[in-house]
């Protein structure tokens, strides 16, 4: 095993596991091997405003490219996927005052450097205008309406406390981290974000 | 040679990533051999244009610069 890609190392970690008689990732290691390589699988983990900003970039070029893209959106990332007029979510009074901390949705994201109480995020927002750029919010739409897949994180929403009529319509059902190892394991590349 | 344009695009004052998103969307509405033209003011476009048509196999059948703007002319694939 010397430079091996990503995919093999897992395939290989996946091998290693005690499932003898599961012949799980094999369809990928016959014959169609380059058959995923115009994918792409983003993890939009940071919910950091100039982070998701670039995921959403990437997928709608990736998309715009002909690849077959998907994002999964798990932890802070998660809040991206709440509607933006959600304003709490939660049923104990941790995920509620979570919640409240950390307002949800697309168009509340923060910056991870800069942020001053919300001036760096709304001067972002005045220059992305004046240059025309367009918002994450805007840019995970069209990536919807080119066929991006969004894949919300189960865990995340189980642990928010977050219900699936909290987040955003034209959304995958939520998954777990076997879908997303899935796909890498059948040769596409992942982007951690 | 005059070519015959099928459908013109402006992505004037958009930066990245949109001239590229909506040339994806408006090329899909052409038959295979059709042009596009498209005219941009984002100076980055000149490379994406063609990394684009180079993953896409879209042929960029024509590249010019006037004035700050941009424009291409691409062959559906």
């Amino acid at each position: 095993m010397t430079v091996a890609t990503k995919p093999e190392a897992i395939e290989e970690l996946l091998h290693e596991e005690s499932l003898t008689a599961a012949p799980a990732p094999e369809p990928s290691a016959s014959t169609e091997a380059p058959k995923k390589a115009n994918s792409l699988i983003i993890i939009a983990e940071s919910g950091d405003l100039e982070k998701t900003w670039a995921t959403t970039i990437l997928a709608s070029t990736a998309a715009a490219s002909g690849m077959e893209v998907s994002i999964f959106f798990t932890f802070w990332g998660f809040m991206a996927l709440v509607k933006p007029e959600k304003r709490t979510f939660g049923e104990n009074w941790m995920q509620k005052m979570m919640s409240v901390m950390n307002r949800p949705g697309i168009d509340h994201l923060k910056l991870s450097r800069m942020n001053f109480m919300g001036m760096g995020p709304w001067m972002m927002g005045k220059l992305a205008k004046q240059y025309g750029v367009a918002k994450p919010g805007e840019l995970l739409e069209m990536a919807m309406a080119m066929g991006v897949k969004i894949l919300p994180c189960q865990m995340s929403m189980d642990m928010y406390g977050i219900k699936r009529e909290d987040l955003v319509d034209g959304i995958d059902e939520p998954v777990g981290a076997a879908t997303v190892l899935g796909m890498i394991a059948d040769g596409t590349p992942a982007l951690f974000i | 040679m005059a070519i015959e344009i099928t459908q013109r695009l402006d992505a004037r004052n958009l930066s990245c990533p949109m001239p590229i998103v909506k040339t994806a969307v408006a090329i899909k509405g052409l038959a295979s051999g059709q042009l596009l033209e498209v005219v941009a003011t984002d100076p980055g476009s000149t490379k994406d244009f063609a990394a684009w048509a180079a993953t896409t196999g879209n042929q960029l059948v024509e590249q010019s610069t006037e004035g700050g703007v941009y424009r291409f002319v691409l062959r559906k694939k």
